[in-house]
């Protein structure tokens, strides 16, 4: 009998009005682990997490943190989780020592405790240089460290956090995935939101893509990517209209993928024609006469190992920047 | 206990922000002021007040004003605090739920203790003078005090109805004007068209000015002062529960 999850979600459910932004969503992360949360904008990421970290009351459905009920065990729940969010609320009138400490007095710590946790946090996050500035003058990389210190202030055993580098630049984010990694190393479990790939590619174990507020698949990043197949031919048509041309043309290639696999899929906006080919190099060469034969014209064609852009593409049918 | 100490720790960082945004003391002050001056120098030679200078008519008014404006502080914190993500990261702490509103209006009532001295200042300097005993002024500056605390809760309702800041505030001032205005705060009851009579005066704004002219002039308050600190409970026990409500279903 395995542990008990450090995040149990059991088929949530919540509507704002009409618009269904969960629908039955089941969710399980692993004590110690890290769960990617993966989903375009408006997926039901946020209402999610929300609902994890007892600001959102779900219409139906459960969800346990640290063997907490949301609901019933809100204060708990609480104690038990840190979260840090892709707004950075941290309190831009404070310094970034005065933000800490507030926040582990409400964490119930004394003082005393409280600026000892504040000043090994400022420590850890590179912010002691900084520490007794008003967070008005702190750049975006550094609120967002802040923030994520702000979180860990109650030593969580679970972390929460929503999208925590977007926005952010390239050598910021990995200095915040470096922080993540360390954490996890000593036993935090962690939740993570996001729409880079590349992150939760990095920092994730296991990953549920959702959308439109379904899971739409789970799994370990290469399991996913296994998903698709071995290869993907990515090909840009010229002209938007021969999109179900191409498809048409494809359709009678037995080699580009098993029986009962995933079909090749057009993608008007991009004008993109994504093919999981089984056969590499063959299919692609296959692909290139069949298209030809059909009088489609290609602005460009690579064939690489599917990433999970792919997976997303795939299952979604849109990137995961796109709305 | 705990929502005592953390009400007290939530206040602190509310008093933070007040002398950390001088522009906005500046202003909460300079509005009185101007008022006081406008009214004494402006409006006041055009105002019969009988059996009291107009000086000494105004001051109770422009104090009770300004400690229902003060209130209003609420509503532009509260909202710029959900904007900004402060309250999502309240409400995610093991912390006593009631702290972050009782925070917010308590910083209020202390802000309003200072602005209350700085308008008996500048009062007296162009003429103002109590006439009762030290404990009605005591009296009355606990009224007043009492009775901007109590808005202020009704103001926390508005900005988490409206939850935005522009929106909080015009919707805070679409209550305070027509209640300040329409009292007995600036010119006599007995002025006006005997409709409007029938609201200005019984209306809180109009008993807790009366309270606090009587108290400091030492004439008859009669049963105001009682009648206001009734108005302020009633609101405070409508308001309070009600915003608390609100905030535990944002």
């Amino acid at each position: 009998m395995a542990a008990t999850p450090a995040v149990e979600a059991l088929g949530l459910v919540k509507h704002y009005g009409a618009v269904r932004a969960l629908d039955g969503v089941d969710l399980s992360v692993e004590e110690g682990t890290v769960l990617g949360l993966l989903g375009p904008n408006g997926a039901g990421k946020t209402t999610l997490v929300r609902i994890i970290a007892t600001l959102l009351v779900p219409d139906a459905g459960t969800a346990r943190v640290a063997g907490h009920d949301v609901r019933s065990e809100a204060r708990a729940v609480r104690a038990a989780i840190g979260l840090a969010g892709q707004f950075a609320a941290v309190d831009a009138l404070l310094s970034g020592r005065e933000n800490l400490v507030l926040v582990g007095r409400l964490y119930g710590l004394s003082a005393r405790q409280a600026a000892l946790r504040a000043e090994s946090l400022l420590e850890r996050l590179g912010l002691a240089d900084a520490a007794d500035r008003l967070v008005r003058g702190y750049s975006g990389g550094m609120r967002r460290r802040l923030d994520l210190g702000a979180s860990l202030v109650g030593r969580p055993s679970v972390l929460i956090l929503d999208e925590p580098t977007t926005g952010l630049d390239p050598r910021t984010r990995i200095e915040l995935w470096e922080i993540v990694e360390g954490l996890v190393r000593d036993g935090t479990t962690v939740l993570l939101t996001t729409q880079y790939l590349e992150e939760a590619d990095r920092l994730a174990g296991r990953i549920v893509l959702i959308d439109n507020g379904l899971t739409i698949a789970e799994g370990t990043p290469d399991e996913l990517k296994e998903r698709l197949g071995a290869d993907v031919i990515d090909a840009r048509l010229r002209h938007v209209d021969q999109g179900e041309i191409a498809l048409a043309a494809l359709a009678s290639l037995a080699t580009l993928s098993p029986p009962g696999g995933p079909a090749p899929t057009w993608h008007a906006e991009g004008r993109r024609l994504r093919i999981p080919s089984a056969g590499g190099a063959a299919t692609l060469l296959e692909t290139l006469r069949a298209l030809d034969a059909a009088g489609i014209e290609i602005e460009d064609i690579s064939l690489h190992r599917p990433s999970l852009e792919d997976v997303f593409l795939t299952l979604t049918g849109r990137g995961a920047g796109d709305a | 206990m705990r929502a005592v100490t953390d009400t007290a720790i939530v206040t602190h960082r509310n008093i933070r922000h007040l002398v950390r945004t001088p522009q906005l003391l500046v202003f909460a002050t300079i509005q009185p002021v101007m008022f006081t001056l406008l009214f004494v120098y402006v409006f006041g030679g055009a105002i019969r007040t009988p059996g009291l200078e107009y000086v000494n008519y105004l001051l109770p008014g422009i104090l009770t004003q300004t400690t229902l404006f003060g209130g209003t502080a609420t509503a532009v914190g509260l909202a710029q605090d959900l904007n900004e993500g402060m309250i999502d990261r309240f409400r995610s702490l093991p912390m006593a739920r009631s702290a972050v509103l009782a925070g917010r209006t308590l910083a209020d009532a202390i802000r309003n203790v200072f602005v209350i001295g700085l308008i008996v200042g500048v009062g007296t300097a162009v003429g103002f003078r109590f006439h009762g005993s030290v404990g009605g002024a005591l009296a009355a500056f606990g009224i007043a005090l009492l009775f901007g605390y109590a808005f202020s809760w009704v103001f926390a309702v508005v900005a988490l109805i409206v939850r935005q800041v522009e929106g909080a505030q015009v919707a805070s001032l679409l209550i305070v004007f027509p209640l300040v205005f329409a009292s007995s705060a600036f010119v006599p009851v007995a002025s006006m068209p005997g409709w409007l009579q029938v609201f200005t005066r019984h209306q809180p704004v109009s008993v807790t000015v009366g309270s606090v002219r009587a108290l400091t002039q030492g004439t008859s308050a009669g049963t105001l002062p009682l009648t206001s600190v009734a108005w302020s409970l009633g609101i405070l026990a409508l308001a309070a529960p009600l915003a608390v409500t609100l905030y535990r279903r944002l």
